[in-house]
């Protein structure tokens, strides 16, 4: 025989000063009889009330507990605590609020608090009753990483992680790894090649027994929240047989000597082009050839066919297939990297329209040249770099630091002045930023060559028709001259910013982004290569901008994060998760598309099941199902339906109820902050605590209409800080269902809510919810006749 | 078929006296392109360039009356265009701005209101746009349809100014890089030239008592044109048209060798495309002759 | 000749006077110059645009001294480049207006010729003369 202790709380008479906690016991006793037993205390939370909880359980033989006292935010734990010591499951507890939810906010009314108070109580021992015992689940954490970016900062993680007996899959959406790091000409402030320092590490990544590789590959999706992803892969067809021994291609060059399609080369910026089959550069990461099929004729409705003809080994193959790979990771890293500032969207720079005007990466690569007899293009005697193009500049609303800019343009200048010491060239600059080790000092050695350093931000460009040279008007702010004058060539140190590459990613994972629109870390001191979502890190520029020495100090350190996540080898989750009752489910599918994670799937049997480790526990997917199989822990159908039932128990002919259903993170959080403020609202309310609004089935609205309610607001977190995105999505189509069948009722008025609220929206929730309050005192009654058809519950 | 645009519209000062070739030509013009003009019952003069300070409200009031004539005619059913026409380009900006302001600032537009107690309350349901705006409304490619006579060869230097452009939650299009006189002038079957002073301030009103300025900006400007092979330059507002125009004199003055170019309102260019005879383009009203350019491309 | 200058607090208060009417920061100007080298005018001023913002920074009211402000036709150009959003024009503006509401006017009606009162454009007139007159 089941028997629940009930525990009132005076709160050294903060609850007992208004409610009549002795009328509670008796209402309580009335309703459940020898199930229940029920104690007064006047602080259940000190060492003698837990004394006296723990004692009475062992005493009486209680199997259940329900704690009426203050809101569960701040003593759920030490009472959950208090049932473990006593031998019970901390899940069969309930709590009633009586504080924040009654005695405060109705302090001048107290009878009526009285009244509130026995709803609510009884709304907890009815929902305890149902309580299960439930067990954190634990899962297996296993070795395998997926680490999406193969510049320097993914192929840095991915060595260190597959060096430390990580499996580590490697996943690059260009023909080749290396990134923007194997584009560069020479590093500062030291003046190593940069492709000398890349390239062996890009050779180890191909050769490493614990790493997969896959390049010219996107990632299409990505499931799973929480140490346990399951990601699809699309390895995009090259149209090259399979050469992995390199023994059928030749890298001959035919092909690509009669290919007769000429199109930008990213690898070298455009300053040297590529054909439509090629590979990007020498020291391409795998080095095989690729036929782009954006600029291939043979995908244009053209037949040429030319490569295919004369390869020696055929090995050609354009019916070629994409091929998709699913697999499951453990933790990912994300070090998808940056892209260079589109300095189209500054017209006034006329890049992409004057010839001489070109970016900072396409200058790495004509430096990079710039010592060969017949280089891809001249540089001219007068040279211009321009500072903070596309940063610190907030009418493109840019308005950070890119960090690299500085450096990098003094370390092109000094490159070119050492190939070509005769070259004027001028730095034009609005502050600058040398702060890292040995830069003031490669700052210093530019100027004693002779660059020139300028204080001021040019505002427009022109460029003369006939010599295609470009004007650059620049206020000298140091001396207060303007300079107009004509430069052969000029730099824009563009800034740099996420890669549009990540928005996939960010979208999959559900990332969050700073107001800089890098990704944003879990913490900027302490977890500075974490993110919110558990077993997902960042690594390098994704994070924010930083030079090649910080990009590589911070891999390492998203791989040390992945060491440690998965050295658990296990993990727990909260029970309170979505399940399905076997029996009742009928196999219709419904519920499959109600899951945005697809934590609900299909068994063998044919029935629906929960993935426990892609469930959220937000309760969205048991809207969709009609036999109510699906169910959720902690808050199941039958627990809120006799909460619901208990709330209304003594509700008069005359009186009317708004029910507020009030999600967990932000609805409960405001009704508990009105209380701690004393700021009061209509008597006529009652909350219930749910998950998320997504949880609130139309079932439960209609019981509730059927049972009493008069009106109904259901309230969940804003948007974008909803715990479970797409809860308040699915809680509105709800609604509209509940809707219609008080409608076809004849059911007069709106009678079903839904807001959004913060911890904070104070006045907002107040409004509210005496706005529906008296909305529904001008409505129409529902009659019982009326009520008992809403619903076949009884 | 769509129905014709019929909109209130805003002439301003200018458009009465020196610039009576700009109005004519856009209303003739605007009846074969579906845009009716109904000039305002009554019309006060907008102050011509906007207050910049914080505590100026009351240099409002003169724009926003003539709103609540637009809102009359609106209410009378005069027009079936919720918004004010207006082609001068400095009226424009000026007309935008102070309405923008109080339609965003319900404050400012009682305290307006209040000043303003014996007309009627402005509502702020008036909307302004440019006759350019306009035209892409309609399409250009409709309008070029709609086309009689094709501008071919006429190279023109598409001039913006300042007003239409800037600020930039004023201007009708991009402020750094606009093309909407480049879309008007294809559509007439005439080539833009692209150069470097199409958003240069031409002097505005220095041209009182600092004609220096002006002849030296003017001259810039215009010298920028021909560097770019242009013939002629166009524009919308009639300050700029009387000094890159009228102000040809003055530079001719100071420097012999400096070759006139003709300066048209983009509404005469429209109007001389579509047919319309010169009493409707008002080419007597150009100070630099513009028939020479235009024989020479046989277009009259 | 360098000139010292004094930090004061009638110059902080000149500074304050200037940022209410224009409605601009006026501190938050990084002097990175790109209003000068925008300006259209910059060839006939005799102090830059960015040099009248730093001077009103600092308080110093010989600003009021120079023709820059006078130069200055709130053509826009600055407005819509300052990476820090300010706008100059309207610095300039509220610089115009302290001098004009002591009633200095910096225009006179019968410096206008017979020729030019004929043709000039009434906007050019009229905004002359809301520009140049308290």
């Amino acid at each position: 025989m089941s028997k629940t202790g009930v525990f009132l709380c005076q709160c050294g008479g903060n609850i007992s000063n208004t409610i009549d906690l002795e009328k509670v016991t008796e209402d309580v006793k009335k309703r459940y009889g020898d199930d229940v037993e029920v104690k007064i205390f006047s602080h259940m939370c000190s060492g003698a009330g837990q004394k006296l909880i723990k004692d009475d359980i062992e005493a009486q033989g209680l199997d259940r507990v329900v704690v009426a006292a203050c809101s569960p935010q701040f003593h759920e734990k030490t009472f959950k605590g208090v049932m473990e010591k006593s031998g019970l499951n901390p899940h069969v507890l309930e709590i009633a609020n009586l504080r924040e939810h009654i005695s405060w906010t109705h302090k001048d009314k107290p009878e009526i608090a009285t009244e509130k108070a026995k709803d609510i109580v009884s709304a907890s021992v009815s929902k305890v009753k149902l309580d299960e015992p439930l067990f954190p689940k634990t899962m297996k954490l296993g070795d395998r990483v997926l680490i999406i970016g193969g510049g320097i900062a993914g192929i840095q993680t991915a060595l260190d992680l597959a060096d430390s007996g990580k499996k580590v899959t490697l996943v690059e959406k260009l023909p080749t790894i290396g990134g923007k790091m194997a584009v560069l000409t020479k590093t500062f402030p030291t003046e190593d090649c940069s492709a000398c320092i890349i390239s062996p590490k890009m050779s180890d990544v191909q050769d490493h027994p614990n790493i997969t590789l896959y390049t010219n590959s996107d990632i299409t999706d990505i499931q799973g929240h929480r140490l346990h992803f399951k990601a699809t892969i699309k390895n995009k067809a090259r149209y090259i047989k399979d050469t992995i021994d390199m023994d059928q291609c030749l890298s001959c060059e035919k092909c690509v000597q009669v290919c007769p399609v000429t199109v930008r080369n990213y690898w070298e910026q455009g300053v040297i082009n590529r054909k439509a089959v090629y590979i990007p550069a020498a020291l391409a990461i795998p080095f095989r050839y690729t036929v782009d099929p954006d600029a291939c004729l043979n995908f244009k409705g053209e037949t040429c066919n030319k490569c295919v003809e004369i390869c020696p080994q055929q090995v050609i193959d354009l019916t070629q297939k994409d091929e998709v790979i699913e697999e499951v990771f453990d933790s990912i890293v994300v070090a998808t990297g940056f892209d260079l500032y589109d300095a189209t969207e500054k017209p006034v720079f006329g890049y992409g329209k004057y010839k001489n005007v070109v970016t900072a990466l396409e200058m790495e690569r004509i430096v990079d040249h710039i010592s060969e007899d017949q280089p891809p293009r001249e540089v001219g005697n007068r040279v211009a770099f321009i500072q903070c193009v596309g940063s610190r500049d907030e009418q493109i609303g840019r308005e950070y630091c890119s960090r690299v800019c500085c450096m990098y343009s003094v370390k092109l200048a000094s490159l070119l002045k050492q190939a070509k010491p005769e070259t004027d060239i001028y730095i034009f600059y609005t502050d600058l930023r040398a702060f890292g080790k040995g830069f003031e000092e490669y700052y210093k050695r530019a100027q004693k060559m002779g660059i020139k350093f300028v204080r001021g931000k040019p505002s427009h460009f022109a460029e003369n028709p006939f010599t295609k040279q470009v004007t650059v008007n620049v206020e000298d702010t140091l001396s207060r001259d303007v300079i107009e004058t004509d430069f052969d060539l000029v730099v824009l140190a563009n800034g740099i910013g996420l890669s549009k590459a990540t928005d996939p990613i960010v979208n999959f994972l559900k990332l969050a982004k700073s107001e800089d629109g890098f990704l944003k870390e879990a913490h900027p001191k302490y977890k500075p290569v974490d993110t919110l979502i558990e077993g997902v890190f960042i690594a390098g520029t994704a994070q924010g901008p930083k030079d090649i020495p910080d990009t590589v100090a911070q891999a390492s350190a998203a791989a040390s994060r992945v060491m440690v996540t998965l050295a658990q080898k296990e993990f727990k989750i909260d029970p309170i998760l979505a399940f399905v009752n076997q029996e009742k489910c009928d196999g219709c599918k419904l519920c499959l598309t109600n899951c945005p994670k697809n934590a609900v799937r299909m068994n063998d049997s044919g029935k629906a099941e929960v993935e426990e480790a892609l469930c959220l526990g937000c309760g969205s997917c048991i809207a969709s199902c009609p036999t109510e199989a699906l169910d959720l822990y902690a808050y199941t159908s039958d627990q809120l339906y006799a909460a619901i039932e208990a709330i209304f128990a003594n509700k008069k002919e005359d009186e009317n109820r708004v029910l507020v259903f009030a999600d967990d993170s932000c609805t409960y959080r405001v009704a508990d902050a009105l209380g701690v403020r004393k700021m009061k609202y209509s008597t006529d309310v009652r909350i219930i605590r749910v998950p998320s609004s997504g949880r609130v089935t139309p079932s439960l609205m209609m019981y509730a209409m059927k049972k009493g309610a008069d009106a109904i607001l259901i309230g969940d977190c804003e948007k974008d800080k909803l715990r479970v995105s797409w809860t308040s999505e699915i809680c509105r189509k709800s609604i509209d269902a509940a809707k219609k069948i008080l409608a076809d009722a004849g059911v007069d008025g709106e009678r079903i809510y839904f807001d959004e609220f913060t911890a904070g929206s104070l006045a907002k929730f107040v409004d509210r919810v005496n706005g529906i309050a008296e909305s529904v005192t001008k409505m129409k009654k529902i009659t019982s006749d009326i009520r008992e058809e809403l619903c076949q519950r009884k | 078929m769509k129905k014709n645009i019929k909109i209130s519209y805003f002439p301003g000062c200018t458009l009465k006296t020196t610039a009576k070739n700009f109005e004519r030509s856009a209303v003739k013009a605007g009846g074969l392109i579906g845009i009716e003009m109904v000039e305002l019952s009554k019309w006060n003069c907008c102050g011509v360039v906007t207050s910049l300070t914080s505590d100026d409200l009351m240099k409002h009031v003169a724009p926003i009356r003539n709103f609540v004539r637009a809102e009359e005619m609106k209410d009378q059913g005069l027009v079936n265009d919720s918004r004010m026409l207006i082609l001068c380009s400095m009226c424009f900006n000026t007309m935008k701005r102070s309405n923008k302001r109080v339609r965003e600032n319900a404050e400012d537009l009682k305290s307006i209101n209040d000043f303003m107690y014996l007309e009627k309350d402005y509502n702020g349901s008036v909307g302004v746009v440019h006759y350019l705006e306009l035209m892409a409304e309609i399409g250009f490619d409709n309008i070029a349809g709609k086309i009689k006579k094709q501008l071919k060869g006429l190279k023109i230097a598409p001039y913006y100014g300042c007003m239409l452009l800037r600020p930039k939650d004023i201007g009708i299009d991009d402020a750094e890089a606009p093309h909407i006189i480049e879309d008007f002038i294809g559509s007439v079957g005439a080539e833009s030239v692209g150069w470097d002073a199409k958003s240069r301030c031409c002097g505005s009103y220095h041209t009182v008592n600092n004609k220096d300025i002006v002849v030296n900006l003017a001259k810039g400007i215009i010298e920028n044109a021909r560097l770019h092979g242009a013939e002629a330059l166009i524009t919308s507002c009639p300050l700029c048209a009387f000094n890159l125009d009228n102000r040809q004199k003055l530079i001719m003055e100071k420097d012999p060798n400096f070759r006139p170019m003709p300066v048209f309102y983009f509404t005469q260019l429209l109007a001389l495309a579509l047919g319309l005879g010169e009493e409707d383009i008002g080419l007597e009203g150009n100070f630099i002759d513009t028939k020479p350019l235009l024989k020479e491309k046989n277009l009259i | 000749m360098s000139k010292k200058i004094k930090l004061t607090d009638k110059g902080v208060e000149f500074l304050k006077k200037v940022q209410e009417l224009s409605g601009e920061i006026i501190t938050l100007c990084e002097q990175c110059g790109t209003c000068t080298g925008g300006c259209p005018y910059v060839d006939q001023m005799d102090i830059t645009p960015s040099q009248i913002m730093r001077k009103t920074m600092l308080g110093q009211t010989d600003v009021l001294d120079s023709q820059t402000m006078w130069i200055c036709a709130s053509c826009f150009t600055c407005t819509v480049r300052c990476p820090r959003m300010l706008d100059v024009s309207k610095v300039s503006e509220a610089l115009r207006q302290v001098k004009l509401r002591e009633a200095v006017d910096k225009i006179n009606i019968d410096g206008i010729s017979d020729e030019d009162a004929k043709e000039l454009p009434s906007i050019a007139v009229v905004s002359a003369f809301r520009k140049f007159t308290g």
